[in-house]
């Protein structure tokens, strides 16, 4: 069984000048919005960035993004068949697309 | 220098922030060395660590007596003769004082009455297994890590540093440059002593269980810079990932600990045990080891007994209800928002790359061949030799990492200063800040090496298999060409990639090359067209990088046991 979503997701290195792009995503019912962010990559573009680490198991706690204005894990989110908004955190600093600044301060780099 | 750069200086570099990483980071500042702890994604959140589900092999002996002896003997049986004997004394030896100390640190093994409960795993003599309640036992290794080293002073950590290459002055190493993945820019990072705890290579393959940046960048520093790899054709597959239903939220080693606790049945699509057929009969435990049940479930496929998605079944519907909720509590909960009932209906697994066993070759000082160099955790090779033993992961990264941690302090604090960096950055940086301009499917060219290694260079291999892999990689490598693609902004993810396939088609043609050679089948390498162990292959084989072309050796493992 094989259904449709459409992903309707911001793209962007500026947050005040980004943009939005649609992608038709098909999916089995309990797939993760993960899986339809890893397969846009591998089969429309390459370039989208979000940022994960472990896929699947919830426990990197990397893959943060927001879903129709709520903060979800793109991990544990699941697809469904309708428009699904994704924007990345609007309280952290944009890097580009899907990913920000969420490592905390102690932790980033900085020159010596 | 023609390109800008960014720069940090420390006496100890420390790549990677798993368990190994993060102990290592925490005893060389012990130390009194400054300590630089630089991670690909946030600091002891990527990795393997994190992922583990629940045993950590030790002679503790709280339950049942034990001795670091008996650890040792089952360690060097698993690993088919090809152990590296000092390195597997040293994590049996001194993994007991590590787990007491992340006891003291507050890791909250499991206890029953007072006692540290140590669990039954396949190939040990005796419970020997502990762990922390329900399945959380790599992210409270994680979490304990970080709060210990969040209370040593001299470590500065950064997460999104993506190493790209070692730096060399004339033999010795001098620290790495990295790429920045937040701003895209080039960093140079000096250190007297650096130490890749890296992890393993889990990512080559399409059905993995650890992280996606366990690509095998460590391996593939280390050779660039001039270092040995020992035992790359022995990738542990996991028998039992989870394949179907769809689960998520759950690492898909899950199913292990269920092992463990209640053993389960594993059948194949005719629901039917067949285990017995391959040499061990569980009768309902948990006896099969690693390189057996994977080689057992892929011949059951092979030979039209899978199940409908391509694997075997795992039932646990024998086992009363209210035992499955005792021993798994809110987990039987998150299976149920999967729509998975253990008591109603059986699951279906298939083996999943897991670990390596090859890795960076190194002394029990977790010193390698180059001065300043040292490796720690799954990154070093040869401790398990063909096979590793359940639960002796988390152990090594405790220990080696311990251990590479002071070793690195000493070599260390014997070095004046660094040298000047101008030279051995330079052509790391220029690959960092140049582009190619070409459009690149990098994430397809991922895909495409997975498949590859999956089908050809997996748990069951042949020459012609083998060889098949090595004519996709070559393709993939001319395909990648000599520069990254992409704008080098912050977090292009075409660069990554890039750099990332620089590091994973080079470790995928040490490991195909490696199997191609082994012509026997021993341990992990199992192969269709030589199906039987071979005395005259009791040989570890090491790999070397010489004017950019793969060279292996092979060396007797008592010789070079007599000899350390």
């Amino acid at each position: 069984m094989t259904e449709r979503a459409t992903l309707r997701i911001w793209r962007g290195l500026d947050a005040k000048a980004g943009g939005w792009e649609n992608h038709e995503v098909l999916f089995e019912p309990g797939q993760s919005v993960l899986d339809g962010l890893r397969w846009i990559r591998v089969n429309h573009d390459p370039s989208l960035a979000i940022r994960f680490s472990c896929i699947n198991a919830n426990a990197c706690k990397e893959c943060m993004i927001e879903l129709d204005g709520k903060t979800v894990y793109a991990c544990t989110a699941r697809l469904e068949p309708r428009e699904m908004t994704l924007t990345p955190l609007s309280n952290k600093k944009l890097v580009r697309d899907l990913v920000t600044e969420i490592a905390p301060p102690a932790e980033r780099f900085t020159q010596s | 220098m023609s390109v800008e750069s960014m720069r940090a200086t420390a006496d100890v570099l420390v790549i990677g922030s798993g368990a190994a990483g993060m102990y290592a980071a925490i005893e060389a500042a012990r130390a009194g060395c400054s300590v630089l702890l630089a991670d690909r994604s946030l600091i002891g959140r990527g990795g393997a660590t994190v992922m583990a589900q629940m045993t950590v092999a030790v002679a503790l002996g709280s339950q049942t007596p034990d001795h670091w002896t008996h650890h040792y003997q089952d360690t060097l049986k698993a690993g088919r003769g090809l152990c590296n004997e000092p390195l597997a004394r040293l994590l049996c030896k001194d993994g007991p004082d590590c787990i007491s100390e992340m006891d003291e640190l507050g890791i909250g093994w499991a206890r029953k009455d007072g006692r540290i409960t140590q669990a039954m795993a396949p190939g040990h003599d005796r419970p020997r297994c502990v762990y922390v309640d329900f399945l959380n036992t790599g992210p409270a290794v994680s979490r304990t890590l970080r709060t210990a080293m969040n209370k040593t002073a001299g470590i500065r950590k950064a997460g999104d540093l993506c190493v790209v290459d070692l730096m060399r002055n004339d033999d010795e190493i001098t620290g790495a440059v990295a790429l920045h993945l937040g701003s895209g820019a080039p960093v140079v990072l000096s250190a007297k002593a650096t130490i890749i705890a890296t992890g393993g290579l889990t990512r080559l393959y399409r059905r993995n269980s650890a992280s996606a940046n366990m690509g095998g960048d460590g391996y593939a520093l280390a050779l660039r810079a001039g270092a040995s790899l020992v035992d790359m054709e022995f990738v542990q597959f996991f028998p039992i990932g989870h394949l179907a239903p769809r689960l998520i939220g759950m690492d898909p080693i899950m199913w292990d600990p269920f092992r463990y606790k209640l053993g389960g049945r594993l059948l194949n699509g005719r629901m039917e045990e067949f285990t017995q057929n391959y040499g061990v009969a569980e009768d309902g435990k948990y006896l099969i080891t690693r390189d057996v049940g994977s080689y057992a479930i892929i011949k059951e496929v092979a030979a039209g007994r899978g199940s409908p998605h391509g694997g075997v079944f795992l039932s646990f519907q024998h086992v009363p209800e209210a035992d499955l909720r005792e021993a798994f509590g809110p987990v039987i909960d998150r299976l149920a928002e999967n729509g998975i009932d253990l008591g109603k209906m059986p699951i279906e697994v298939s083996p999943i790359a897991h670990y390596h066993m090859g890795g960076i070759a190194a002394d029990a000082q977790m010193h390698t061949e180059l001065p300043g160099l040292f490796a720690a955790g799954e990154a070093v090779g040869g401790a398990n030799g063909a096979n590793r033993l359940s639960g002796n992961a988390i152990t090594e990264a405790l220990v080696f990492g311990r251990r590479s941690g002071r070793s690195a302090a000493v070599y260390a604090q014997k070095i004046r200063a660094t040298p000047d960096q101008s030279a051995n950055a330079r052509a790391s940086i220029e690959l960092i800040s140049a582009s190619s301009g070409r459009e690149l499917n990098t994430a397809d060219m991922v895909q495409t090496l997975q498949a590859a290694m999956q089908d050809d260079v997996g748990a069951l291999r042949s020459g012609t298999g083998l060889r098949r892999a090595l004519a996709t990689i070559d393709r993939l490598s001319e395909e990648l060409g000599a520069l990254p693609p992409g704008d080098g902004k912050g977090f292009d993810m075409r660069r990554i990639d890039w750099f990332d396939l620089r590091n994973m088609l080079l470790v995928a043609r040490v490991v195909a090359q490696a199997a191609v050679a082994r012509t026997e089948t021993r341990g992990a390498q199992q192969r269709e067209d030589y199906p039987h162990l071979s005395a005259d292959w009791e040989l570890n084989q090491f790999v070397g990088l010489h004017d950019g072309h793969i060279l292996l050796s092979k060396t007797s493992t008592q010789t070079r046991a007599a000899a350390s």
